[in-house]
């Protein structure tokens, strides 16, 4: 009896330790992630309720200390989104930006990783050089590009009769699609790396049994490099496609805010334009919240397609 | 067994029995290809950089190819810089702004990295969540009620707490130390456990000496943000002492600067200014980087 006793006694001591134990785990685990979890109700769901709330009004910037009652204007900012010419005009310039940063970020992305994945003096130069304008400012790497693609600028003089007289930033032709390449080239070196470490992880004997039994470079590439990179790929699409929508300081700076005649004013652009420049917060807000929910819709896409495959 | 499969082995009988010159020729030849591609890539790459520091150091600017062409250099464009505007002081206000961040993001993240790795607690899926969640949510969607509650509710309008605030806590930083934490064997954490080690204890003496490699990964990341950004302290600095260089950049450009003697190589020697410090922390921390870790900001 007492040893049964002693035993459940001990057992019971020990449940107790246990959760006494496992509770502080709890209370640890809880500490510890408090001041990131903090930061996000600070910086994400206040803001995002207070976005969403906004967006319900026809909210606009006062003078500080002014205290003004907006009217509730209900869905109306959300139904001005699909309504307006302007922000059609936006959201069509987002998706030529997509159009055109996605090939050439694949093509050329994926090229210049198949060039670094074998041995090579020099490699860890040419990652560097790659990497080098994605870590660098917008703002200073735009300051060149300003004076490359002025009327009588370097690019215009190396196309010749191909380049649009007034220059490519005063081209309604060419300004988006210029800022597309602009922004491409920019953020190539990430996308570089990100399927160098694709192709590395592919184990090398799939090359060189493919290789020994003659499959050609191009058969290689489609048949082996293509499907082990895949994951990469989509998301290059993702990416690509949330900076598009919100590329900003590109416009801002290269095309006089968007010009000409918002021939290049993105979705991300539009927000600045009418929240802090026309002062329609409420209307701002909505444009946010849009996107916002565009840009959760394509990642958990991404996702499922990831899993899937 | 497919058609193309009959095809392959038949090659490979054929390709035992002449091993060699051709094979070489062709291997040579992609060599070449190979090393064209990666060249050209690289000065598609570096020539903004060239062309902002020639001329940065050029006494003179013109549109044309001559301006590649190193002539005689001087400093001259740097020293009107420093004489005319205030950069120094945003060089300072940048510095606090990006030092702020990687400060406060090394301390968040490796916290919230150890809990997600090492830490068995309710709310952890929630927390996990979160980090993903707030990797992929862009800035701008916010961008509006973040100024309302920043410089109205907070206050915190032309203030460095103001302009690092939503910077603060990098969620890829976050997620790169938790990927790093999960490759460090749990015997080690349970040994520090056993010697009566607290997580605090774990973390400071047993975890962070062998977290180099993500450490200034996560420091490199989260400096180059702050520092390369424009929107967020354009939007709530007013006041030009308190601007950042990228800003201070653009409100130089718009006036004293176009009263300079040589106004586009003093912007170039302003753009090169802001761009250095990042390339710089970029190559000397990069034999530490892997490309796990630098993809690890946004991969799952």
């Amino acid at each position: 009896m007492t040893t049964i006793d002693r035993s459940i006694a001990a057992r019971v001591r020990r449940g107790v330790q246990a959760t006494r134990r496992t509770r502080a785990e709890h209370v640890a685990g809880a500490l510890f992630s408090a001041p990131f979890m903090l930061y996000a109700i600070l910086i994400f769901a206040v803001p995002l309720a207070t976005a969403v709330y906004i967006s319900f009004f026809a909210y606009r910037f006062t003078a500080p200390g002014a205290s003004i009652e907006f009217p509730f204007i209900g869905i109306d900012n959300y139904t001005k989104i699909l309504t307006d010419p302007r922000t059609q005009q936006a959201f069509g310039n987002a998706l030529l930006a997509i159009a055109i940063t996605v090939p050439v970020t694949i093509g050329v992305g994926l090229l210049l990783a198949l060039a670094l994945n074998s041995p090579l003096r020099g490699r860890g130069f040419f990652r560097t050089a790659y990497y080098l304008p994605f870590i660098t400012a917008a703002v200073a790497l735009i300051q060149v590009a300003i004076l490359v693609l002025q009327p009588d600028g370097l690019l215009s003089s190396l196309l010749g009769p191909f380049a649009p007289v007034d220059g490519f930033l005063m081209s309604p032709v060419w300004a988006m699609p210029i800022i597309s390449l602009f922004v491409a080239w920019k953020q190539l070196g990430f996308f570089v790396l990100l399927y160098l470490g694709a192709l590395q992880s592919i184990p090398a004997e799939r090359f060189e049994a493919a290789e020994m039994d003659g499959a050609g470079a191009v058969r290689r590439f489609f048949h082996i490099a293509l499907p082990g990179v895949a994951p990469v790929t989509t998301l290059v699409i993702v990416l690509c496609t949330i900076t598009c929508v919100n590329i900003f300081t590109e416009p801002y700076l290269m095309t006089q805010g968007g010009g000409p005649d918002g021939a290049s004013t993105t979705p991300g652009l539009l927000i600045y334009q009418q929240g802090f420049q026309q002062g329609n917060a409420g209307y701002a807000s909505a444009l946010g919240i849009v996107i916002g929910i565009f840009i959760l819709v394509i990642s958990l896409l991404q996702r499922r397609l990831f899993r899937s495959s | 067994m497919t058609t193309t499969e009959l095809i392959v082995t038949g090659r490979r009988a054929q390709h035992r029995h002449r091993p060699g010159a051709s094979a070489r020729r062709r291997r040579a030849a992609s060599r070449t290809i190979q090393v064209v591609a990666l060249s050209l890539g690289a000065l598609v790459f570096l020539f903004p950089f060239y062309y902002m520091l020639i001329v940065s150091f050029s006494p003179s600017w013109t549109a044309d190819w001559s301006v590649l062409v190193p002539g005689q250099l001087t400093l001259n464009n740097y020293a009107e810089l420093f004489e005319s505007t205030n950069v120094g002081r945003s060089m300072i206000n940048s510095a606090i702004f990006a030092g702020g961040v990687v400060l406060l993001t090394q301390i968040g993240a490796l916290l919230c990295g150890y809990a997600l790795a090492f830490i068995r607690f309710h709310g952890s899926r929630l927390v996990f969540g979160t980090v993903l969640l707030l990797q992929i949510v862009p800035f701008q969607v916010l961008l509006i009620p973040l100024y309302v509650l920043v410089t109205r509710s907070y206050g915190l309008g032309d203030s460095y707490a103001g302009m690092i605030l939503p910077f603060a806590i990098n969620a890829g930083v976050v997620f790169i130390y938790r990927q790093f934490f999960l490759t460090i064997p749990v015997e080690m954490i349970e040994a520090a456990k056993l010697d009566g080690a607290g997580h605090v204890r774990t973390l400071l003496h047993v975890i962070l000496p062998l977290t180099r490699p993500a450490l200034v990964t996560g420091v490199v990341l989260s400096f180059v943000g702050p520092w390369n950004d424009f929107l967020w302290p354009f939007l709530i600095t007013k006041a030009q002492e308190m601007q950042p260089l990228a800003v201070s950049l653009i409100s130089f450009q718009s006036n004293i600067i176009q009263r300079l003697d040589n106004p586009t190589g003093a912007i170039m020697a302003d753009a090169t200014l802001l761009m250095l410090p990042s390339v710089v922390l970029f190559v000397l921390g990069q034999r530490w980087f892997t490309t796990a870790g630098l993809g690890g900001a946004v991969k799952e």
